[in-house]
Protein backbone atom coordinates (compact mmCIF):
# COMPACT_ATOMS: atom_id res chain seq x y z
CA UNK A 1 0.00 0.00 0.00
CA UNK A 2 2.85 2.38 0.87
CA UNK A 3 4.52 1.50 -2.43
CA UNK A 4 1.30 2.46 -4.24
CA UNK A 5 0.75 5.73 -2.41
CA UNK A 6 4.27 7.01 -2.92
CA UNK A 7 6.48 9.38 -0.98
CA UNK A 8 3.77 11.55 0.56
CA UNK A 9 2.15 8.78 2.53
CA UNK A 10 2.75 8.47 6.24
CA UNK A 11 2.04 5.69 8.67
CA UNK A 12 -0.07 6.52 11.69
CA UNK A 13 0.76 4.49 14.79
CA UNK A 14 -0.22 5.96 18.17
CA UNK A 15 -0.34 9.44 16.67
CA UNK A 16 0.88 11.15 19.82
CA UNK A 17 3.64 12.92 17.88
CA UNK A 18 2.41 12.78 14.31
CA UNK A 19 -1.00 14.35 14.96
CA UNK A 20 0.46 17.35 16.86
CA UNK A 21 3.04 17.74 14.07
CA UNK A 22 0.27 17.74 11.47
CA UNK A 23 -1.64 20.41 13.41
CA UNK A 24 1.48 22.58 13.26
CA UNK A 25 1.81 21.76 9.53
CA UNK A 26 5.31 20.43 10.21
CA UNK A 27 4.00 17.20 8.75
CA UNK A 28 1.68 17.42 5.77
CA UNK A 29 1.14 13.92 4.42
CA UNK A 30 -1.16 13.42 1.44
CA UNK A 31 -2.17 10.00 2.71
CA UNK A 32 -2.28 8.59 6.21
CA UNK A 33 -2.28 4.85 6.65
CA UNK A 34 -3.66 3.93 10.06
CA UNK A 35 -1.89 0.89 11.51
CA UNK A 36 -4.14 0.68 14.55
CA UNK A 37 -6.63 -1.63 12.90
CA UNK A 38 -4.05 -4.29 11.99
CA UNK A 39 -4.99 -7.32 14.01
CA UNK A 40 -2.11 -8.89 15.90
CA UNK A 41 0.40 -6.02 15.62
CA UNK A 42 0.32 -5.45 19.38
CA UNK A 43 1.87 -8.14 21.55
CA UNK A 44 4.56 -8.90 24.10
CA UNK A 45 6.12 -12.34 23.71
CA UNK A 46 8.82 -13.89 25.83
CA UNK A 47 11.24 -16.22 24.09
CA UNK A 48 14.01 -18.17 25.76
CA UNK A 49 16.43 -15.25 25.74
CA UNK A 50 14.48 -12.24 24.45
CA UNK A 51 11.28 -10.21 24.60
CA UNK A 52 9.53 -9.37 21.37
CA UNK A 53 7.23 -6.38 21.15
CA UNK A 54 4.78 -5.88 18.28
CA UNK A 55 5.22 -2.46 16.70
CA UNK A 56 1.81 -1.21 17.85
CA UNK A 57 2.30 -2.27 21.47
CA UNK A 58 1.36 0.75 23.60
CA UNK A 59 3.70 2.14 26.24
CA UNK A 60 0.98 1.43 28.83
CA UNK A 61 0.86 -2.24 27.87
CA UNK A 62 4.61 -2.52 28.30
CA UNK A 63 4.45 -0.57 31.59
CA UNK A 64 1.93 -3.00 33.09
CA UNK A 65 3.35 -6.25 31.70
CA UNK A 66 4.76 -8.45 34.42
CA UNK A 67 7.16 -9.92 31.90
CA UNK A 68 9.47 -6.92 31.77
CA UNK A 69 10.34 -7.35 35.43
CA UNK A 70 13.38 -9.09 33.97
CA UNK A 71 14.54 -5.87 32.30
CA UNK A 72 13.68 -3.05 34.74
CA UNK A 73 15.10 -0.34 32.50
CA UNK A 74 12.26 -1.03 30.04
CA UNK A 75 9.78 -0.31 32.80
CA UNK A 76 11.54 2.97 33.67
CA UNK A 77 11.07 4.00 30.07
CA UNK A 78 7.51 2.79 29.45
CA UNK A 79 6.18 4.15 32.75
CA UNK A 80 7.89 7.51 32.36
CA UNK A 81 6.89 8.56 28.85
CA UNK A 82 4.69 11.66 29.02
CA UNK A 83 1.42 10.91 30.87
CA UNK A 84 -1.24 8.21 31.19
CA UNK A 85 -3.20 9.40 28.17
CA UNK A 86 -0.18 9.46 25.86
CA UNK A 87 1.03 6.08 27.15
CA UNK A 88 -2.41 4.61 26.39
CA UNK A 89 -1.99 5.53 22.70
CA UNK A 90 1.72 5.87 21.93
CA UNK A 91 3.58 2.83 20.60
CA UNK A 92 7.13 1.49 20.81
CA UNK A 93 7.34 1.06 17.03
CA UNK A 94 6.06 4.57 16.39
CA UNK A 95 8.52 6.08 18.84
CA UNK A 96 11.46 4.40 17.10
CA UNK A 97 10.26 5.14 13.58
CA UNK A 98 9.80 8.81 14.42
CA UNK A 99 13.38 9.01 15.73
CA UNK A 100 12.77 12.21 17.64
CA UNK A 101 16.07 13.19 19.30
CA UNK A 102 14.08 13.69 22.52
CA UNK A 103 12.25 10.36 22.32
CA UNK A 104 12.71 7.89 25.16
CA UNK A 105 12.73 4.40 23.63
CA UNK A 106 15.75 4.74 21.34
CA UNK A 107 17.97 6.01 24.16
CA UNK A 108 17.05 3.07 26.38
CA UNK A 109 17.35 0.47 23.64
CA UNK A 110 20.82 1.76 22.70
CA UNK A 111 22.06 0.23 25.98
CA UNK A 112 20.53 -3.19 25.31
CA UNK A 113 20.95 -5.78 22.64
CA UNK A 114 17.89 -4.70 20.66
CA UNK A 115 16.83 -5.25 17.09
CA UNK A 116 14.17 -3.69 14.91
CA UNK A 117 12.40 -5.88 12.40
CA UNK A 118 11.56 -3.96 9.23
CA UNK A 119 8.96 -5.29 6.84
CA UNK A 120 8.66 -4.08 3.24
CA UNK A 121 7.42 -5.08 -0.19
CA UNK A 122 10.76 -6.72 -0.94
CA UNK A 123 10.87 -8.74 2.26
CA UNK A 124 12.01 -8.51 5.82
CA UNK A 125 15.26 -7.42 7.46
CA UNK A 126 16.50 -7.01 10.99
CA UNK A 127 18.55 -4.00 12.03
CA UNK A 128 20.15 -3.21 15.38
CA UNK A 129 18.56 -0.17 17.05
CA UNK A 130 21.79 1.83 16.78
CA UNK A 131 21.91 1.21 13.02
CA UNK A 132 18.18 1.82 12.67
CA UNK A 133 18.40 5.46 13.85
CA UNK A 134 20.42 7.41 11.29
CA UNK A 135 19.87 11.01 12.26
CA UNK A 136 17.28 13.29 13.82
CA UNK A 137 13.86 12.15 12.55
CA UNK A 138 15.62 9.81 10.11
CA UNK A 139 15.78 6.02 10.13
CA UNK A 140 16.92 3.37 7.68
CA UNK A 141 13.29 2.64 6.77
CA UNK A 142 12.61 2.83 3.04
CA UNK A 143 9.37 4.41 1.82
CA UNK A 144 7.72 1.04 1.46
CA UNK A 145 8.91 -0.33 4.80
CA UNK A 146 7.52 -0.32 8.29
CA UNK A 147 8.58 -1.51 11.73
CA UNK A 148 6.90 -4.81 12.54
CA UNK A 149 8.62 -5.80 15.78
CA UNK A 150 11.22 -4.81 18.33
CA UNK A 151 13.21 -7.63 19.96
CA UNK A 152 15.20 -7.09 23.16
CA UNK A 153 17.63 -9.70 24.51
CA UNK A 154 17.38 -10.44 28.21
CA UNK A 155 20.69 -9.21 29.71
CA UNK A 156 23.02 -11.79 31.30
CA UNK A 157 23.04 -12.61 35.02
CA UNK A 158 24.43 -9.90 37.26
CA UNK A 159 23.04 -7.14 35.03
CA UNK A 160 21.12 -4.07 36.11
CA UNK A 161 19.99 -0.95 34.36
CA UNK A 162 18.14 2.29 34.91
CA UNK A 163 16.72 5.11 32.81
CA UNK A 164 16.18 8.62 34.13
CA UNK A 165 14.81 11.69 32.43
CA UNK A 166 14.80 15.25 33.69
CA UNK A 167 11.60 17.04 32.75
CA UNK A 168 9.77 20.28 33.50
CA UNK A 169 6.50 18.38 33.75
CA UNK A 170 5.12 15.00 32.74
CA UNK A 171 3.72 15.75 29.26
CA UNK A 172 6.80 17.53 27.88
CA UNK A 173 9.92 16.08 26.33
CA UNK A 174 12.85 15.74 28.74
CA UNK A 175 15.61 18.34 29.02
CA UNK A 176 18.06 15.45 29.10
CA UNK A 177 17.89 11.72 29.76
CA UNK A 178 20.32 8.91 30.53
CA UNK A 179 20.18 5.14 30.23
CA UNK A 180 22.75 2.98 32.01
CA UNK A 181 23.00 -0.80 31.73
CA UNK A 182 25.74 -2.59 33.73
CA UNK A 183 26.96 -6.11 34.40
CA UNK A 184 28.53 -6.43 37.83
CA UNK A 185 30.64 -9.12 39.45
CA UNK A 186 30.92 -8.25 43.10
CA UNK A 187 32.03 -4.64 43.22
CA UNK A 188 33.60 -4.72 39.80
CA UNK A 189 31.75 -3.45 36.75
CA UNK A 190 32.38 -6.05 34.05
CA UNK A 191 30.48 -4.35 31.28
CA UNK A 192 28.68 -1.06 30.77
CA UNK A 193 26.51 0.63 28.19
CA UNK A 194 25.66 4.31 28.69
CA UNK A 195 23.36 6.22 26.33
CA UNK A 196 22.46 9.90 26.50
CA UNK A 197 19.16 11.29 25.21
CA UNK A 198 18.03 14.79 24.15
CA UNK A 199 21.63 16.00 23.99
CA UNK A 200 22.37 15.33 20.31
CA UNK A 201 20.66 14.58 17.00
CA UNK A 202 20.42 10.92 17.97
CA UNK A 203 20.94 9.09 21.26
CA UNK A 204 24.67 9.13 22.02
CA UNK A 205 26.65 6.18 23.37
CA UNK A 206 29.18 7.59 25.85
CA UNK A 207 31.94 5.16 24.85
CA UNK A 208 34.73 6.87 26.82
CA UNK A 209 32.62 6.84 29.95
CA UNK A 210 31.89 3.14 29.43
CA UNK A 211 35.61 2.48 29.07
CA UNK A 212 36.26 4.44 32.26
CA UNK A 213 34.03 2.16 34.35
CA UNK A 214 34.64 -1.18 32.63
CA UNK A 215 36.76 -3.50 34.80
CA UNK A 216 36.68 -1.02 37.68
CA UNK A 217 35.15 -0.72 41.10
CA UNK A 218 32.71 2.18 40.86
CA UNK A 219 34.46 4.42 43.35
CA UNK A 220 33.92 8.14 43.56
CA UNK A 221 37.08 8.72 41.61
CA UNK A 222 36.10 6.33 38.80
CA UNK A 223 32.64 7.85 38.59
CA UNK A 224 34.07 11.37 38.44
CA UNK A 225 36.17 10.34 35.44
CA UNK A 226 33.18 8.69 33.80
CA UNK A 227 30.93 11.72 34.33
CA UNK A 228 33.61 13.96 32.86
CA UNK A 229 33.56 11.72 29.78
CA UNK A 230 29.75 11.83 29.68
CA UNK A 231 29.79 15.63 29.58
CA UNK A 232 32.35 15.57 26.80
CA UNK A 233 30.32 13.06 24.78
CA UNK A 234 27.11 15.10 24.99
CA UNK A 235 26.47 17.42 22.08
CA UNK A 236 23.45 19.47 23.19
CA UNK A 237 21.92 22.58 21.69
CA UNK A 238 20.78 25.58 23.71
CA UNK A 239 17.02 26.00 23.53
CA UNK A 240 13.99 26.77 25.71
CA UNK A 241 14.78 23.72 27.85
CA UNK A 242 18.17 25.10 28.85
CA UNK A 243 21.59 26.12 27.64
CA UNK A 244 24.00 23.58 26.18
CA UNK A 245 26.20 23.80 29.26
CA UNK A 246 23.29 23.31 31.61
CA UNK A 247 22.21 20.18 29.72
CA UNK A 248 25.77 18.80 29.91
CA UNK A 249 25.67 19.16 33.69
CA UNK A 250 22.19 17.66 33.93
CA UNK A 251 23.02 14.63 31.78
CA UNK A 252 26.16 13.98 33.85
CA UNK A 253 24.12 14.01 37.06
CA UNK A 254 21.51 11.70 35.51
CA UNK A 255 24.17 9.16 34.52
CA UNK A 256 25.53 9.22 38.07
CA UNK A 257 22.12 8.59 39.61
CA UNK A 258 21.16 5.98 37.01
CA UNK A 259 24.44 4.15 37.65
CA UNK A 260 23.74 3.98 41.37
CA UNK A 261 20.32 2.48 40.71
CA UNK A 262 21.71 0.10 38.07
CA UNK A 263 24.28 -1.23 40.58
CA UNK A 264 21.59 -1.86 43.19
CA UNK A 265 19.42 -3.63 40.63
CA UNK A 266 22.37 -5.74 39.48
CA UNK A 267 22.55 -6.98 43.09
CA UNK A 268 18.92 -8.04 42.82
CA UNK A 269 17.40 -5.12 44.71
CA UNK A 270 14.03 -3.86 43.55
CA UNK A 271 14.32 -0.13 43.03
CA UNK A 272 11.43 1.95 41.80
CA UNK A 273 12.40 4.83 39.59
CA UNK A 274 10.56 8.05 39.00
CA UNK A 275 11.73 10.66 36.56
CA UNK A 276 13.07 13.89 37.96
CA UNK A 277 10.91 16.96 37.63
CA UNK A 278 12.25 20.48 37.69
CA UNK B 1 -3.37 17.17 -1.73
CA UNK B 2 -5.41 14.42 -3.33
CA UNK B 3 -8.21 15.70 -5.62
CA UNK B 4 -10.93 14.35 -3.46
CA UNK B 5 -11.05 13.24 0.14
CA UNK B 6 -13.41 10.41 0.72
CA UNK B 7 -15.51 10.43 3.82
CA UNK B 8 -15.42 7.36 5.99
CA UNK B 9 -18.33 5.57 7.67
CA UNK B 10 -17.94 4.84 11.33
CA UNK B 11 -20.03 3.22 14.02
CA UNK B 12 -19.27 3.88 17.62
CA UNK B 13 -20.85 4.11 21.03
CA UNK B 14 -20.70 7.30 23.04
CA UNK B 15 -21.96 7.19 26.61
CA UNK B 16 -23.81 3.96 25.84
CA UNK B 17 -25.60 5.32 22.77
CA UNK B 18 -24.78 3.99 19.28
CA UNK B 19 -24.02 6.36 16.43
CA UNK B 20 -23.41 5.72 12.72
CA UNK B 21 -21.86 8.65 10.92
CA UNK B 22 -19.94 9.43 7.76
CA UNK B 23 -17.00 11.62 8.66
CA UNK B 24 -14.18 13.53 7.09
CA UNK B 25 -11.09 11.50 7.99
CA UNK B 26 -9.26 14.57 9.28
CA UNK B 27 -11.89 15.36 11.91
CA UNK B 28 -10.50 15.00 15.42
CA UNK B 29 -12.39 12.96 17.98
CA UNK B 30 -12.90 16.02 20.18
CA UNK B 31 -14.37 17.97 17.24
CA UNK B 32 -16.73 15.11 16.51
CA UNK B 33 -17.88 14.96 20.13
CA UNK B 34 -18.34 18.70 20.49
CA UNK B 35 -19.58 19.74 17.07
CA UNK B 36 -21.42 16.70 15.72
CA UNK B 37 -22.83 15.29 18.95
CA UNK B 38 -23.08 18.58 20.90
CA UNK B 39 -21.25 16.97 23.82
CA UNK B 40 -19.47 20.18 24.76
CA UNK B 41 -18.40 18.97 28.20
CA UNK B 42 -15.19 17.70 26.63
CA UNK B 43 -13.00 20.79 26.35
CA UNK B 44 -10.18 21.88 24.10
CA UNK B 45 -7.47 23.53 26.16
CA UNK B 46 -4.12 23.55 24.44
CA UNK B 47 -4.79 21.49 21.31
CA UNK B 48 -1.16 20.34 21.52
CA UNK B 49 -1.44 17.07 23.51
CA UNK B 50 -0.34 18.78 26.71
CA UNK B 51 -3.19 19.86 28.96
CA UNK B 52 -5.61 16.92 29.06
CA UNK B 53 -8.80 19.04 29.10
CA UNK B 54 -10.02 16.88 26.20
CA UNK B 55 -9.50 13.58 28.04
CA UNK B 56 -12.16 10.94 27.35
CA UNK B 57 -12.19 7.19 27.86
CA UNK B 58 -11.67 5.04 24.76
CA UNK B 59 -12.67 1.47 25.63
CA UNK B 60 -11.92 2.30 29.26
CA UNK B 61 -8.52 3.94 28.67
CA UNK B 62 -7.97 7.69 29.13
CA UNK B 63 -6.92 9.36 25.88
CA UNK B 64 -6.55 12.93 24.67
CA UNK B 65 -9.39 13.30 22.18
CA UNK B 66 -7.59 16.17 20.45
CA UNK B 67 -4.83 13.73 19.48
CA UNK B 68 -6.89 11.14 17.71
CA UNK B 69 -9.02 11.19 14.58
CA UNK B 70 -12.70 10.46 15.05
CA UNK B 71 -12.57 7.71 12.41
CA UNK B 72 -10.02 5.90 14.58
CA UNK B 73 -12.76 5.38 17.15
CA UNK B 74 -14.69 3.17 14.72
CA UNK B 75 -16.11 0.27 16.72
CA UNK B 76 -15.05 1.79 20.03
CA UNK B 77 -16.90 2.81 23.16
CA UNK B 78 -16.32 6.37 24.30
CA UNK B 79 -17.16 7.79 27.70
CA UNK B 80 -17.34 11.55 28.15
CA UNK B 81 -18.21 13.62 31.21
CA UNK B 82 -21.86 13.66 30.08
CA UNK B 83 -21.94 9.88 30.55
CA UNK B 84 -20.90 9.95 34.21
CA UNK B 85 -24.27 10.97 35.63
CA UNK B 86 -26.79 8.13 35.95
CA UNK B 87 -30.56 8.73 36.25
CA UNK B 88 -30.08 12.27 37.47
CA UNK B 89 -27.60 11.15 40.13
CA UNK B 90 -24.09 12.53 39.99
CA UNK B 91 -21.30 9.97 39.71
CA UNK B 92 -19.39 9.58 43.01
CA UNK B 93 -16.36 11.18 41.33
CA UNK B 94 -18.42 14.22 40.29
CA UNK B 95 -19.85 14.47 43.77
CA UNK B 96 -16.41 14.26 45.37
CA UNK B 97 -14.99 16.99 43.15
CA UNK B 98 -17.84 19.25 44.28
CA UNK B 99 -17.69 18.32 47.94
CA UNK B 100 -13.90 18.75 48.18
CA UNK B 101 -13.77 21.95 46.09
CA UNK B 102 -11.66 20.04 43.58
CA UNK B 103 -12.40 22.68 40.97
CA UNK B 104 -12.45 26.42 40.57
CA UNK B 105 -13.06 27.58 37.00
CA UNK B 106 -13.97 24.03 36.00
CA UNK B 107 -12.35 24.01 32.58
CA UNK B 108 -9.99 21.09 33.30
CA UNK B 109 -12.50 19.23 35.48
CA UNK B 110 -14.14 16.92 32.92
CA UNK B 111 -10.71 15.68 31.84
CA UNK B 112 -9.55 15.23 35.42
CA UNK B 113 -12.67 13.28 36.32
CA UNK B 114 -12.20 10.91 33.39
CA UNK B 115 -8.56 10.33 34.30
CA UNK B 116 -9.87 9.55 37.78
CA UNK B 117 -12.35 7.04 36.34
CA UNK B 118 -9.50 5.14 34.69
CA UNK B 119 -7.38 5.27 37.86
CA UNK B 120 -10.11 4.00 40.16
CA UNK B 121 -11.15 1.29 37.71
CA UNK B 122 -7.64 -0.18 38.00
CA UNK B 123 -6.74 0.75 41.55
CA UNK B 124 -9.40 1.18 44.20
CA UNK B 125 -7.03 2.46 46.87
CA UNK B 126 -4.44 4.62 45.14
CA UNK B 127 -1.56 6.10 47.13
CA UNK B 128 -0.85 9.81 46.80
CA UNK B 129 2.01 8.99 44.42
CA UNK B 130 -0.28 6.89 42.27
CA UNK B 131 -2.89 9.64 42.22
CA UNK B 132 -0.31 12.21 41.17
CA UNK B 133 0.95 9.93 38.42
CA UNK B 134 -2.59 9.32 37.18
CA UNK B 135 -3.36 13.02 36.75
CA UNK B 136 0.09 14.11 35.53
CA UNK B 137 -1.43 14.56 32.08
CA UNK B 138 -4.13 16.95 33.29
CA UNK B 139 -3.19 20.57 33.79
CA UNK B 140 -5.14 22.71 36.27
CA UNK B 141 -4.16 26.36 36.56
CA UNK B 142 -6.54 27.26 39.43
CA UNK B 143 -6.50 24.80 42.28
CA UNK B 144 -2.88 23.88 42.89
CA UNK B 145 -4.09 20.25 42.78
CA UNK B 146 -4.39 19.74 46.56
CA UNK B 147 -8.18 19.67 46.56
CA UNK B 148 -8.20 17.56 43.42
CA UNK B 149 -6.14 14.92 45.26
CA UNK B 150 -8.57 15.14 48.19
CA UNK B 151 -11.47 14.68 45.77
CA UNK B 152 -9.91 11.59 44.20
CA UNK B 153 -9.32 10.14 47.63
CA UNK B 154 -12.88 10.88 48.71
CA UNK B 155 -14.24 9.35 45.51
CA UNK B 156 -12.16 6.21 46.11
CA UNK B 157 -13.62 5.98 49.63
CA UNK B 158 -17.19 6.47 48.43
CA UNK B 159 -16.85 3.97 45.62
CA UNK B 160 -15.50 1.20 47.82
CA UNK B 161 -17.73 -1.81 47.59
CA UNK B 162 -19.77 -0.16 44.85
Amino acid sequence: MLAQLGDDAKLLAGGQSLIPLMKLRFANPTHLVDLNFIFGASYIKEDKDAFRFGAITRHAEIESSAAIGKIPILHDCAAGIADVQVRNRGTIGGSLAEADPSGDWATVLFTLSAEVRCLGTSGERTVSVSDFIKDAYTTVLANDELVSEVAVKIPPKGSGGAYLAFKRSAPVYPTASAAVQLRMEGDICQDAAIALGCVGLTPIRARDAEAAVRGQALTEKTMARAIEAVRAAADPQSDMRGSANYKRVVVGALVKRATEIAVRRARGERVEVGHVYA
Amino acid sequence: MPDRIENISVQLKVNGKSYSRTLEPRKLLVEFLREDLDLTGTHVGCDTTYCGACTVLLNGAAVKSCTMFAVQADGAEILTVEGLEKNGELHPIQKAFGDCYGLQCGYCTPGLMLSTVQLLSQNQQPSEKEMRKAIAGNTCRCTGYQNILKAIQAAAQNMKGA
